[in-house]
């Protein structure tokens, strides 16, 4: 959680010092303890709403569930199911290549942009927009419907490859393309990681470059000992999310291959399997352990890149 | 809210530029004149999909296929009458059901995100830090998780069909970014505003609705555009609620498109896609602003 709280320093100032009630005398402090609850009651409903059903997944990933029959505790078969379901292996896989490929290449490009966006160029806020645009746009059904015509048979990219006498391959219907496809569409959308390095480079005090350049360092190594370290929370901050982000992606998926995850499964994304599973077979039990595999391998991974973090992401006091 | 002074920051370095300009950040004429045109470029490139998607609306469905041009040989505006018509209801039915859960999750997100952040930034009781905490928790929470049960609890009151499992939840501030981007907000207004209200005899709820929320007008702009942008293109709540075609919101009927799938259907559902996404863009135009400090400051998508 440290890097939300280092994004917003001032937030976590202002919750230690703990603002002007010291003054007051008990009454009204209590009074102000019960309108802050007061304040919080529909957020409390909302944690009710989802630490009730929390815990209820739990359960149910260890039962028999169909929705019309009562749940039947079936202790790890639902996880053993899973060790010998191919399907599950080929949704794990295709997410994995999905994030591990488009993450950092959306990420590197939304950084090299920023950088030369940060240049103090004239119509930053044109171009911001611009690139921001998409990834207000890539999760819309529209959108990825759209990218199935473009990268159809007679779609415009085999049409712009036609041009310099390239047949391009069957990129939707051809399963060793059609991720790629949608790996493309991600990369589309680096605009809001973009937006957050943008806002964290402005922070760079300028002075470190003038001293760096004084001292005769080359523009590499400005960036990668000045640049680098200091925006490094926000890097760690975009990696995070965009992982998180990207193990659970949906739509794409659904809409590129009409909800089937095909070709040969070659689309069929960890939680498009889990919606086959849970809302089309009625096998909940099966997505509830599908679940909490899933919230396992996010945790695990967000673990590897807090301790990794330790090593390569630095936080300027 | 570091953001609201960067723009100062900037004016600040400027006339120092010139001075200098072999080492300036700006860099020589040449080279800036190669960044506008890699900026340019990448920026026509990233356009060029949806500049097609809008051309291709006004073509007839034959010469859409493999015309990269931008501009109509053949004006068509048949497809959008085409498209308007083609599904179980008008099309302007499934704008207003979207319109119709758009709104209902925006009042909902600003009121319950607003009274928790007050409560978080500048209230003081016993667990608030954690359930600070807590609620920073929920934000990585992949809301898979919460599926299955959360889908029981819907069909057992009875709320299949009905809009108020992709609404009720908006009001229960389950929405744990845009109270963080509220807190954030709040903590930098002064601490004096509530003093000098409490001594004017303003209890906390006063204090909340008459001092504060006036003043945290950008941060629920940011919430309410943020909100109707993922609201109205939210595709997997409605698929997994709505059954009823009468029902279906903007991204069910053009899936819908999808499965009546012929060449000629191609322009009608292109331009019934332009009609589906011109509101965000629109909301995007207007308040750019917003989200762009939105994001910047919590590094919501």
């Amino acid at each position: 959680m440290s890097v939300l709280t280092k994004q917003a320093p001032g937030a976590a100032a202002a919750l230690a010092s703990g603002g002007p009630g010291k003054l007051r005398r008990g009454t009204a402090r209590r009074k102000n303890q019960r309108s802050g609850y007061l304040f919080l009651l529909p957020w409390f409903l909302g944690m009710l709403f989802t630490i009730i059903p929390f815990f209820a997944s739990l359960y149910l990933a260890f039962t028999d569930y169909n929705l019309f029959t009562e749940p039947n505790f079936v202790g790890l078969a639902n996880f053993q199911a899973m060790i010998e379901d191919p399907r599950l292996w080929q949704s794990l896989k295709v997410t994995f290549i999905y994030t591990f490929v488009s993450v950092p290449i959306s990420l590197a490009v939304a950084l090299l942009i920023a950088l030369v966006l940060n240049r103090g160029l004239q119509g930053l806020a044109i171009y911001r927009s611009i690139y921001y645009l998409p990834s207000l746009l890539g999760g819309s059904v529209a959108i990825v419907m759209l990218w199935r015509y473009i990268f159809g048979n007679d779609g415009i990219v085999n049409g712009f490859l036609g041009l310099f006498g390239i047949a391009g391959p069957a990129w939707v219907t051809d399963p060793d393309f059609s991720l790629s496809t949608l790996i493309v569409l991600n990369v589309w959308t680096f605009g809001s990681p973009m937006v957050i390095f943008l806002a964290g480079l402005r922070q760079v005090p300028t002075m470190y470059y003038e001293a760096a350049s004084i001292d005769g360092a080359s523009r590499w190594r400005q960036f990668r000992s000045i640049t680098i370290p200091l925006i490094s929370p926000i890097i760690f901050f975009n990696l995070i999310m965009q992982l998180i982000g990207s193990f659970q992606t949906f739509t794409q998926g659904y809409v590129m291959s009409g909800g089937t995850g095909g070709p040969a499964d070659s689309t069929l994304f960890y939680n498009l399997y889990l919606y086959q599973k849970g809302f089309t077979e009625f096998e909940m039990g099966y997505a509830s352990a599908m679940a909490w595999l899933l919230l396992m391998i996010i945790a695990i991974f967000t673990a590897i890149n807090f301790i990794a973090s330790k090593f390569w992401v630095f936080y300027d006091n | 809210m570091a953001l609201l002074e960067l723009p100062t920051k900037r004016k600040q370095d400027k006339p120092a530029k010139p001075k200098d300009p072999e080492d300036a950040l700006a860099g020589t004429p040449t080279t800036r004149f190669s960044r506008h045109l890699i900026l340019c470029l990448v920026g026509l490139v990233m356009l060029y999909p949806l500049l097609w998607l809008v051309s291709s609306s006004f073509k007839p469905s034959n010469d859409i296929f493999r015309q990269l041009g931008l501009w109509p040989e053949n004006w068509d505006f048949s497809n959008y009458e085409q498209g308007w018509t083609a599904l179980n209801q008008p099309f302007h039915v499934y704008l207003i059901n979207s319109m119709i859960v758009v709104v209902f999750s925006i009042v909902g997100n600003i009121f319950s995100c607003a009274l928790a952040a007050y409560a978080f930034a500048r209230m003081e009781f016993t667990g608030r830090k954690l359930f600070f905490a807590l609620m920073l928790g929920t934000l990585m929470l992949p809301g898979h998780v919460l599926l299955v049960p959360q889908y029981i609890i819907f069909s057992q009151l009875g709320w299949l069909d009905t809009y108020l499992p992709l609404i009720v939840p908006n009001f229960m501030a389950t929405n744990a970014f845009f109270i963080f981007l509220m807190v954030q907000f709040m903590k930098a207004l002064p601490k004096e505003l509530d003093d000098a209200a409490q001594i004017d005899g303003c209890g906390p709820f006063r204090t909340f609705l008459r001092v504060i929320l006036p003043l945290c007008v950008p941060a629920m702009a940011t919430t309410a555009i943020f909100t109707f942008i993922s609201t109205w293109n939210e595709f997997f709540g409605p698929l997994l609620y709505i059954q009823n075609q009468d029902l279906y919101t903007v991204p069910l009927a053009l899936r819908a498109f999808m499965d009546s799938e012929g060449q000629s259907m191609w322009g009608p559902m292109f331009a019934m896609s332009v009609v589906s996404i011109a509101p965000i863009i629109g909301f995007f135009i207007a308040g750019q602003k917003y989200l762009i400090n939105g994001i910047a400051t919590t590094g919501l998508k």
